[in-house]
């Protein structure tokens, strides 16, 4: 540890840097492509839930670090256009991560009472209407905590791009290793580098899971007490919605 | 009150000029089957302007899938439904009648407001939201104007003071009262009643009747009413259907069949239910 200069903890957390890129990336287009594939899987015409079927067995069965050398090295090849590392490794955590998010998006929208999409055409909404007005913002608190658990693993996910030679934190780590000639310490601190950014992450999540099921009138996880058990009991007593919209 | 009403429902019944008495709901030879169970039997009937008309049966009777074809939530197998004048269950493409695409059955719904036994509020808006979503995204009404009807009818169901709860945070009786106001501001010609006071703790059935009994004798909306409250049936409606076996057996005036009815299946019927 004692060897460990300014210089070298300077570049771990470039590292850091980097990770929180990656992720804050590979996750802005995996909820993209969550959402799309998610509410295709829903549609109406079977040629849509087909292909978004379709895509999301083909990302979620493929590699990530396979996806990721094959945008690297095989898309120049075969079309003439090469994207810089940082970029290829968005694409392919971002596809693949989107994969697995499109099932948290189905299952939550799948876990709204079907009394709900009634009401809806009760009332005339358009089949568009009813999912943006309706059905996501209710399925929306139901999906955050599947999705806290797979932002932690594209989190993790993110250290295959040291393979490209990306400078992340794993990248980082084996060139401190590399200057210092020891493994023990450096794998040490970035255990716990990726522990506090996981931990960092669970908080965020856990705020705007608050702020979600506020905004569909159920109580804050925390903090009101006597009131909101009254209120949760009063829930599944009158309205049936609540305790059916389950796991995702 | 229903007394002074006359009790068919073909004939004309009205001396205010909006009930004109006209065929406002026609089910024409409708079968409904679900695999080999026939729920609906060549059924044929229709409902006049205006008036109140209660479906009673024992369960799996079929009366309410004909509320859940009105609303368009399943399709008839065989026959047709109009409503107001229009097909609900088809359209005429090149002089031919197709199953209706989503777009038609929209249009024509929009005359039908339903009210659901759940009640089937929308948990993620307040209670205002919940009643001038439809008018405004649905109808183009502007904001403020249906916000101003919103209040009327939330006055109107005595929850004034709840206008900017979750639903959530309502009592059932409360909630199924907001779910009436809300069919209601679509200005429905028809509203349909599942079951309405069927999940409610006894002691709040009596709020919601009263609001309904209310609007039966205040406007001269259509009601298609499934219920099992017989007394209220037996107050509010014009006519009284039977149901058994997909078909009806009996009709008439609620003074008729409640107290002498001709059918032997409705005698047992109501000795099990009053």
């Amino acid at each position: 540890m004692t060897d460990l200069t300014a210089g070298l903890w300077g570049l771990l957390l470039e590292g850091v840097w980097v990770t929180v890129q990656l992720t804050v990336f590979s996750a802005a287009l995996g909820a993209f492509v969550a959402f799309v594939v998610g509410v295709a899987r829903t549609h109406r015409l079977w040629i849509v839930r087909f292909l978004s079927g379709l895509y999301m067995e083909i990302f979620r069965g493929t590699s990530a670090l396979v996806l990721m050398f094959w945008i690297f090295f095989v898309l120049p090849m075969a079309f003439g256009w090469q994207l810089v590392p940082m970029w290829a490794a968005v694409l392919a955590l971002g596809l693949s991560y989107g994969a697995y998010g499109s099932e948290i998006v189905r299952g939550a929208l799948a876990a709204v009472a079907p009394a709900q999409q009634e009401a809806g055409i009760a009332l005339s909404f358009s089949p568009w209407q009813r999912l943006t007005k309706i059905l996501l913002p209710q399925a929306w608190p139901e999906m955050i905590p599947p999705a806290n658990n797979l932002l932690i693993e594209l989190l993790k996910g993110t250290a295959l791009v040291s393979v490209l030679g990306v400078g992340d934190i794993t990248f980082g780590a084996a060139l401190v290793r590399n200057a210092l000639g020891e493994s023990a310490p450096v794998y040490t601190i970035i255990l716990v580098m990726y522990f506090i950014l996981a931990f960092l992450l669970t908080r965020v999540m856990r705020a705007v899971e608050r702020k979600a099921k506020a905004g569909i009138g159920q109580a804050p996880e925390k903090g009101v007490g006597v009131l909101r058990k009254l209120n949760i009991r009063q829930q599944t007593e009158t309205s049936g919605d609540f305790s059916s919209a389950g796991g995702a | 009150m229903s007394a002074e009403k006359n009790p068919s429902t073909t004939a004309n019944g009205g001396t205010n000029p909006a009930v004109d008495g006209s065929e406002l709901i026609k089910f024409d030879n409708v079968t409904k089957r679900y695999g080999s169970n026939v729920v609906l039997d060549n059924l044929c009937f229709d409902v006049s302007s205006g008036k109140h008309v209660t479906l009673i049966g024992p369960s799996g009777s079929g009366k309410t899938t004909i509320l859940r074809l009105l609303m368009t939530l399943v399709k008839p197998d065989e026959g047709t439904i109009k409503v107001a004048g229009d097909y609900l269950s088809h359209e005429e493409k090149n002089g031919k009648l197709v199953p209706a695409g989503e777009r038609h059955q929209r249009e024509v719904r929009k005359n039908i407001g339903m009210v659901f036994q759940q009640f089937n509020l929308f948990p993620n808006m307040k209670v205002l939201r919940n009643i001038t979503e439809a008018p405004v995204h649905v109808l183009g009404l502007g904001k403020d104007e249906a916000e101003q009807r919103a209040r009327e009818l939330l006055e109107m169901v005595g929850l004034t003071d709840h206008i900017d709860k979750y639903p959530s945070q309502l009592s059932g009786g409360q909630q199924q009262r907001v779910a009436i106001a809300r069919a209601l501001a679509m200005r429905p010609q028809v509203l349909l009643l599942d079951e309405v006071t069927s999940a409610l703790d006894p002691e709040l059935v009596a709020g919601v009747l009263d609001v309904l009994r209310d609007i039966a004798h205040s406007t001269d909306i259509t009601m298609l009413c499934v219920t099992h409250e017989m007394n209220f049936a037996r107050d509010i409606s014009d006519d009284v259907l039977m149901f058994d076996a997909g078909r009806v057996i009996e009709s008439g005036a609620p003074e008729k069949i409640f107290t002498d009815p001709e059918h032997e299946r409705t005698r047992e019927f109501l000795s099990a239910v009053l």
